[in-house]
């Protein structure tokens, strides 16, 4: 069969489902026992693998097959969604996606699936036999069922013990409020158990223990021949030890059962409302889903090519009829103009794209993260139904990438530090997205230790990105905007993370270069918040259009501020740059003429036209001989030829089919 | 140096004058003859491109030919036209006095540029094509245009 035809639709669909995996296992991990997003797991699944194997990749058939198995026992409830099992699957989805990309650039895969086949394998033997064993005991005793989950060597132990006449034991070890060296306490406490029991395990881990990572209390489950009591002042004769608590462990009747219980309890905690909101977009997607037509995008870039000719010639038409004064014509250009109105933004509507296509893979990336930094972060996602148009939600990835990055690493501080202020020990990142106006503000929030703005100046002038002077004078708003410089980097040690010094900077040029603007505002110790603001569409936008000695040029609206009518006896020179002064506020002036080597008109004219306009915090006004209006205008590139000419964004084509250039304001004004 | 793979022995050019001189590019190259439209000034480039036009909703950069072969400025007359080349996927026009004809050469009667020392920097051209009494000279589009070399702007 000749499979090259169906390829990328295989390539696309992969790619789909193992997105729908990613979050779909996330959501699996807040919620093991939601057999729906278990089916949806599994159906994704299924599709690669059927598709795969018919396509002849019988690597990924294999990885899917072996996934699907453990999948099945999930969804029968024959195994339980412990925290190595989802890493597990999580570690697949990776693999199946090196997989597809290997297909898709046709290289030879290098990936060896083997291992990762050989541990789902053990996997779902090895949890079998677990479960087998545990089912006829469970009728024996249920007198308390523990909330801890149990391996299956830690079951073994526990029931050879139990042979041996010994007593399983949960202990409950609390600490006194205001307990400094708690890692040493709980060392000791670990010490006086070892020797009248066995320690088969504790919560959180020893490790865990160690790094001091828990509250007042851990727990520990022990095997001992000696009466409670007995622990009790074992325990008890340690310092700093508020209470102790010792009760019979009884093996749960099923740990699948008990490990669902326990990471829902933690779950309903922290994210009820948001395990609901996803799984409800779920549904919506997959209805959506069944009536949607998959369109190649060029066609998409073709059609509204031909929609801004079409409005082109619309205007041109006006212009005949509105200079040879003929009523019928005008009349139905009326009627055209409101069709292709409509015709327009229904088909920049069609190129519009939910921005939860972005952000749909920052949740495992997060988590990732998160795991790797030691840190706990609850990952707000909002307005992910918020419609952006395809070419920016396609360019705006990495700076997003970028700033969560920042957040969790240098934002959010760990529990302890965080326990230490008080603040609660899981960090918040906020991902939000909404409209506003003709454009659309990104967010991302952290509830972390903040920018602190000595700091930023101490490394700016260290770098030598600022004189001491200037730092000196510089306000706490403009330290902070600091991070944006080129070679700036906070991060006193490089992680893996981030800090490497490309960072901010990058961001900032990759949103201006998409029309947008980045800002931030922070306070110490309670958090940073980077907002972008990204205009809708990136095609068509609204411009006013002046008159420079003959030639036109285009200013596009949204930087405009206010035109004004100056006599040119208003224009001062200070320090020989010329200004004006505009409510009380210094504004520098820019001719075009000389930043467009225009040739200058003999006649200076008494009254001046002023575009004031303005790029981030910095303001100009803009010397024009005359104003045409303002227009809606579809963006053209000047061509590669012509590529990366300061001062001009782009062109245009006007009503009369002259082609005006468009004028870049944040390369003119800095 | 020439770009233009010529399987055939013969070749078909677009003729064009610049000044006295017979210039030629290959057929193959050519995607349009237009009349002189408006064109747009764009600032800070160099002084050989003389603007962007509008060809049919797309905004082509226009090359003027003798400012770039550094052959004597005149007036245009109503025999000028814009002539559409494509190099490496990118459309580009040339402001030519006037177009003549398409005419077939063989390759036999194409000589290397270096033969002919004319008004013209070596390296525009692609060769000289001899006719029983004309001259017509071949030019490199590729190192005409730029494309592919980095523009400096002035």
């Amino acid at each position: 069969m000749d499979v090259n035809q169906y390829m990328g639709m295989f390539l696309e669909e992969s790619r789909e489902h193992l997105q729908n995996l990613n979050s779909c296992i996330l959501e699996l991990e807040n919620a093991p026992n939601n057999l729906a997003v278990l089916g949806e797991i599994f159906r994704s699944a299924h599709t690669i693998k059927g598709m795969s194997a018919t396509m002849g990749f019988t690597t990924i058939a294999e990885l899917t097959h072996e996934m699907e198995n453990i999948l099945d026992m999930l969804r029968k409830s024959q195994l339980s969604a412990s925290p190595d099992i989802i890493n597990t699957i999580f570690k697949c989805v990776d693999t199946l996606e090196q997989l597809v990309e290997s297909v898709a650039t046709n290289s030879e895969s290098s990936i060896d699936s083997k291992p990762l086949i050989s541990k789902l394998k053990a996997l779902a033997k090895g949890e079998i036999i677990v479960a087998a064993v545990i089912e006829p005991q469970a009728e024996e005793i249920a007198l308390q069922i523990s909330n801890i989950e149990f391996n299956d060597t830690e079951i073994a132990v526990l029931n050879k013990a139990r042979d041996q006449g010994m007593n399983a034991y949960e202990v409950h070890i609390h600490l006194r409020e205001g307990c400094l060296l708690k890692s040493a306490r709980s060392y000791m406490v670990m010490n006086a158990l070892d020797e009248i029991s066995e320690v088969i395990k504790t919560i959180p881990t020893a490790e865990e223990l160690e790094k001091e990572k828990f509250d007042l209390s851990f727990q520990a489950i022990i095997v001992a021949s000696c009466d409670v009591d007995k622990i009790q002042q074992t325990i008890l004769s340690i310092s700093e030890i508020e209470k102790v608590d010792a009760v019979p462990c009884i093996l749960p009747e099923n740990t699948a059962v008990s490990a669902v219980q326990q990471v829902k309890k933690v779950d309903a905690e922290i994210v009820p409302a948001n395990a609901a909101a996803t799984m409800s977009t779920n549904v919506d997607k997959k209805s959506k889903s069944g009536q949607s037509v998959r369109v190649d995008i060029d066609k998409l870039d073709a059609l509204l090519n031909l929609v801004g000719e079409l409005v082109i010639n619309k205007t041109r038409l006006e212009q005949i009829g509105l200079t040879h004064k003929l009523v019928d014509l005008v009349e139905t250009i009326e009627h055209m103009d409101r069709v292709t109105t409509d015709l327009q933004s229904v088909v920049m509507k069609v190129r519009m794209v939910s921005v939860g296509q972005v952000f749909n893979r920052f949740p495992r990336m997060v988590r990732d993260l998160s795991h790797g930094l030691g840190k706990e972060i609850n990952l707000i996602i909002q307005g992910e139904e918020t419609e952006l148009d395809r070419t920016v939600i396609d360019e705006i990835g990495d700076p997003l990438v970028h700033l969560l990055r920042n957040s969790i690493d240098h934002g959010i501080e760990t529990p302890e530090e965080r326990q230490a202020q008080g603040k609660n020990p899981i960090g918040e990142v906020r991902l939000i997205a909404r409209h506003e106006g003709n454009n659309v503000i990104i967010m991302v929030e952290d509830d972390g230790k903040g920018i602190n703005p000595e700091i930023v100046k101490g490394i700016a002038v260290k770098k030598g990105l600022i004189t001491q002077g200037e730092a000196d004078k510089m306000e706490t708003n403009e330290a902070v905007k600091l991070v944006f410089l080129p070679g700036f980097s906070t991060a006193e040690v490089v992680t893996d993370v981030s800090g490497r010094g490309v960072g901010m900077d990058a961001v900032k040029n990759k949103i201006e270069s998409l029309g947008g603007m980045v800002d931030v505002e922070t306070k110490i110790n309670e958090g940073s918040k980077f907002k972008i603001r990204l205009p809708l569409t990136l095609a068509i936008i609204q411009a006013l259009l002046v008159n420079v000695s003959d030639e036109i040029y285009a200013i596009p609206l949204g930087s405009i501020d206010s035109t004004i009518n100056i006599k040119s006896s208003e224009i001062k020179t200070v320090q020989n740059k010329e200004v004006i002064l505009l409510r009380g506020q210094i504004i520098p002036i820019v001719r075009l003429t000389d930043v467009l080597n225009i040739p200058e008109s003999l006649e200076q004219p008494e009254e001046l036209f002023v575009v004031i306009v303005h790029s981030g915090d910095f303001k100009a006004g803009i010397i024009v001989e005359n104003l045409i209006g303002q227009q809606e205008i579809v963006i053209k590139s000047l061509g590669k030829l012509l590529a990366g000419i300061k001062v001009i964004a782009g062109a245009t084509i006007l009503g009369n089919g002259q082609v005006a250039l468009i004028i870049d304001i944040a390369s003119l004004i800095q | 140096m020439s770009e233009q793979s010529y399987s055939n022995s013969e070749i078909q050019l677009v003729v064009f004058k610049l000044g006295r001189e017979e210039y030629g590019v290959s057929i193959l190259q050519v995607q349009e003859i237009k009349r002189i439209t408006e064109i747009t000034r764009v600032p800070h480039t160099p002084d050989y491109i003389k603007g962007v036009i509008n060809l049919r909703g797309s905004v082509l950069p226009v090359i003027d030919l003798k400012k770039r072969l550094n052959l004597p400025q005149q007036e245009s007359t109503e025999d000028a036209r814009i002539i559409i080349v494509k190099v490496k996927e990118i459309s580009v026009g040339m402001i030519v006095d006037a177009v003549s004809e398409v005419m077939t050469i063989n390759e036999e009667n194409i000589d290397t540029p270096n033969a002919v020392a004319g008004s013209v920097a070596a390296n525009y051209l692609s060769g000289v094509g001899k006719l029983e009494d004309r001259l017509l000279i071949l030019l490199n589009l590729e190192t005409i245009t730029g494309i592919g070399q980095e523009l400096n702007p002035v």
